[in-house]
């Protein structure tokens, strides 16, 4: 009997992208809020394929640090678009997963049928960056709000101390942990025991290929330039392994220290939007599908009490993807791994490897084994582009999209992007 | 309205001053409004000789809801009502004795015309005159047209439309232009007609509905203007331009409900992926208008590689690879136009501009070759030669040259990129199938090159 309760789905199609280029942290970004980024690049992604005016079937976006303001950020930011005012929209979070988790779920909605169209994108600024007051003010300003009689107004503002009106600087650290990031990765990087010339090099390749890509015209159609900035301001074409090998570690500590400011991604400010569409629609507006979104996973480790490194869960999130799909980890024309650091990238890969890990904690006969290194990340990666944390899921997804129709049909592309939180994402792309 | 001379000249204080002073007095130009008639006042419809085009033109005019007047015979009879437009169908004329007539049509007529009035004359081309006397008659309505453009004050314009045997059906489209505000910096020009099969009609208020244009160059100045009069009037516009210009691409984009193709033109591949831009997203293009042009101004003896090699790129050898390019891809629709910007300069030369000029005589030469490939296959390929026309690009020019430029012609002011514009949207037009190979100039009869 044909089990008829499983409703019909089909796939996600990709039909193309859009970004503002990355900026370093103030810089050329400097004035601009998130709302401003997100608007700007929906308006790029609207001009590309002609949405004026048109309801698509939801937007959806988020951004990791975020003003209290900016509770509608999505919403608000179709509403300043030129996206029909009716085009629903709502904002998720999760950490640097936040691109390619909207759109995942975006590609969810589609295959279920619930929508036709959507739009899945990120932004994040350092530079416009939130500051809350510290805990002891917000106290005494929410009871000065609350204070009805002119008496209870004095002893609620006799309650301020100097120290109070110093702010709560947003951090790029754990909660849990106290560390950041990158310290956390330093970690990971030498317990994988991942050397310094091989991080360089990654990163070195980041640049040079995505230069390359720039001056063949790829990121044409995928990038709008945005307050003057033409192509994002991370990028060093002349970059080279003597220029990187002079510069200090910056994260991890003593003499194995290997991470530098550049084989890090640096704090960067940025929007990408991605539209997604059934088939249907995108034939009936004569749009292109450069690829479908297969599937996803997300995976979470314990990396305060577990012993297991932040930024590892995409390690964890693969196999589970891989066996549903009926896949290797050998069965892909392009691999893109989020550069947040040179050594989470080789630590992903070294992991993959490595026959006692696969076995212990991934609980494999066989390590998923190694990827064809010149299949990764062909047009650059994070390290180039630098990382405006929830944009970059958009840029990764548009651009193997992209990758894949260029290279005809039946191609697969494989992401994967570690997340604050010890969280991880994982798609797959089909052309 | 940027030019401020035209404002004061128009103004109470400036009326009187300009007038005392014998300065030039600008008049405010008559532009094309949807909705808006085509004259605004009634036609006279003369002949000299027994020429075969006055039904025709009676007709156009009458289907436009312009009142047809009788024409005016007795000398000096300025008392009657104003006039909107002169019509001389002089295609009758067998040699200069016949002229006779169109003076005896044109003074008295000329004399009643209003501001921004129009005066078009018809005749056949000299080439295909049978005698000598014929030739020279013909040849005499161009001199005449120019001169009449050069005698009119206040807005009016004069036109000439060469018309062949077998052409007729072309002269509705071409004559609703020349009277309509669309040609308003049109002015002392003449356009051979050649015979093609053209549509009874178009749409008035949007006669490129439902046709896909490429307007290159699209993120500003004329090429946005072009691109807002193209989808004013119904065409879904695909606005090219360089990549470093895409955020006022996708501005234009935007406000005009077309769609931004981010293309340099002078990459290798530009061409071909316009190509498969237009086959993938829209089956096909109607209209592809060549607008994108680079200005690197030196003169010659210290001129470097650089400087000519760009402008040739940019102006000549992207409008030469991307129009093969249309046409062995094989994604011009039936009926195609094919629109390509050249220049004053490429006409009358410009100190400092040898490269540029050069690249605009060019077009002329190519639109000129191309014609006859274009018509086999029902298409027609044009060029349009602006001359001063304001832009922010002129407003950086030093105030005396600027102002002295933008007075040396008959309109006595610098054009607006909308006159560009509509003169592109009208070759495009459907009803405009009998245009081809033809440089029309939008310059307001210019003197330079003239």
């Amino acid at each position: 009997m044909a089990d008829t309760s499983k409703p019909a789905t089909r796939k996600a199609a990709i039909v193309g992208g859009n970004r503002i280029p990355f900026a370093r942290s103030n810089t050329a970004y400097a004035q601009a809020s998130n709302q401003d980024m997100l608007t700007a690049t929906l308006d790029g992604l609207v001009a590309r394929f002609g949405l004026q005016g048109a309801q698509v079937g939801e937007v959806v976006a988020g951004a990791v640090l975020k003003h209290a303001r900016d509770f509608n950020l999505t919403r608000e930011s179709v509403l300043g678009s030129t996206l029909a005012a009716t085009t629903p929209a709502y904002d998720i979070q999760q950490a640097c997963g936040t691109g390619l988790e909207a759109a995942v779920l975006v590609a969810n909605k589609i295959a279920l049928g619930q929508i036709e169209s959507g739009i899945a994108g990120g932004v994040d600024t350092t530079s416009d960056a939130p500051l809350a007051v510290g805990d002891d003010l917000r106290r005494v300003l929410i009871s000065l709000n609350n204070a009805k009689t002119m008496g209870d107004r004095l002893k609620a503002l006799a309650k301020i101390r100097p120290g109070q009106l110093v702010p709560d600087m947003p951090r790029n650290a754990e909660p849990r942990t106290g560390l950041a990031m990158g310290d956390h990765a330093a970690i990971t990087a030498k317990e994988w025991e991942i050397g310094r010339e091989e991080q360089d090099e990654l990163a070195v390749r980041s640049h040079h290929n995505m230069a390359a890509a720039y001056e063949r015209g790829f990121f044409d159609d995928l990038v709008t330039p945005f307050l003057g900035l033409t192509r994002d301001n991370n990028l060093r074409p002349d970059s080279s392994l003597e220029k990187l090998a002079k510069l200090k570690p910056v994260f991890g500590k003593g003499e194995g220290a290997t991470m530098t400011a550049a084989n890090s991604t640096p704090l960067t400010d940025g929007a990408s939007a991605v539209l997604l569409a059934s088939d249907e629609w995108a034939a009936e507006k004569g749009l292109p599908v450069l690829a479908h979104l297969v599937d996803a996973q997300t995976a979470a480790v314990d990396y305060v009490h577990g012993g297991e490194g932040l930024l590892m869960a995409p390690v964890y999130a693969m196999p589970v993807m891989l066996a549903r799909n009926g896949l290797t980890l050998q069965d892909f024309d392009f691999y893109e791994i989020h550069e947040a650091f040179a050594s989470t990238v080789l630590s992903t890969m070294k992991a993959w490897e490595d026959p006692a890990f696969c076995k212990e904690k991934l609980g494999l006969d066989a390590p998923l084994g190694s990827i064809d290194r010149s299949k990764l990340n062909v047009y650059g990666s994070s390290l180039a582009a630098g990382h405006p944390f929830a944009a970059t899921g958009g840029r990764i997804v548009a651009s193997l999209a992209k990758m894949l129709h260029e290279a005809g049909p039946g191609k697969r592309g494989l992401i994967s992007i570690c997340a604050a939180g010890g969280q991880g994402v994982v798609a797959i792309l089909e052309s | 309205m940027a030019d401020w001379y035209t404002n004061f000249a128009n103004s109470g204080v400036g009326t009187t001053l300009t007038k005392q002073l014998g300065l030039p007095r600008p008049g405010v130009l008559r532009r094309y409004e949807p909705g808006g008639p085509l004259l605004d006042g009634p036609a006279v419809v003369g002949s000299a000789g027994q020429g075969r085009l006055r039904d025709t033109v009676t007709a156009v005019l009458r289907d436009a809801g312009v009142t047809v007047l009788s024409p005016v015979v007795a000398d000096g009879d300025a008392a009657g009502e104003k006039l909107g437009a002169v019509v001389l169908d002089a295609t009758g004329v067998s040699g200069p004795a016949d002229l006779a007539a169109a003076h005896d049509f044109l003074a008295p007529a000329i004399k009643r015309l209003r501001s921004n009035g129009r005066v078009v004359i018809l005749t056949d081309p000299p080439a295909e005159a049978e005698s000598p006397a014929q030739a020279a008659a013909r040849q005499a309505v161009d001199g005449l047209t120019r001169s009449i453009g050069k005698e009119l004050r206040d807005g009016s314009t004069a036109n000439a439309i060469y018309v062949p045997e077998g052409a007729e059906a072309g002269v509705a489209g071409p004559l609703a232009f020349f009277l309509s505000g669309r040609s308003a910096y049109v002015d002392g020009q003449g356009v051979t007609l050649s015979a093609a099969d053209v549509p009874a009609g178009q749409d008035a208020e949007k006669p490129l509905a439902g046709k896909v244009a490429v307007v290159t160059g699209a993120a500003r100045g004329i090429g946005a203007s072009i691109a807002d009069v193209m989808a004013r009037d119904g065409a879904h516009v695909v606005a090219v331009d360089i990549p470093a210009a895409g955020d006022s691409l996708a501005a234009v984009a935007n406000r005009i409900g077309g769609t931004a193709l981010q293309l340099d033109i002078t990459a290798p591949d530009a061409a071909q992926r316009l190509v498969e831009h237009l086959r993938e997203r829209h089956g096909g293009v109607d209209v592809i208008v060549h607008n994108a042009g680079i200005t690197r101004d030196k003169l010659l003896v210290n001129m470097d590689a650089a400087r000519w090699n760009s402008v040739m790129a940019v102006n000549l050898q992207a409008q030469l690879d991307i129009t093969q390019a249309l046409l062995d891809g094989d994604v011009l629709n039936p009926g195609a136009r094919v629109v390509c910007v050249s220049s004053q300069s490429g006409i009358a030369g410009n100190r400092g501009q040898t490269n540029y000029a050069a690249s605009k005589a060019g077009v002329i030469g190519m639109v000129r070759a191309w014609a006859p490939a274009f018509a086999e296959r029902g298409a027609t390929i044009n060029a349009v030669a602006p001359g001063f026309i304001v832009t922010e690009m002129t407003a950086k020019m030093p105030f005396g040259t600027r102002e002295v430029g933008a007075r040396l012609n008959s309109l006595q002011q610098g054009g607006l990129p909308v006159d560009v514009a509509e003169t592109i949207a009208w070759l495009s037009q459907p009803t405009s199938a009998g245009v081809n190979g033809q440089t029309v100039r939008v310059c307001g009869q210019s003197l330079l090159g003239a």
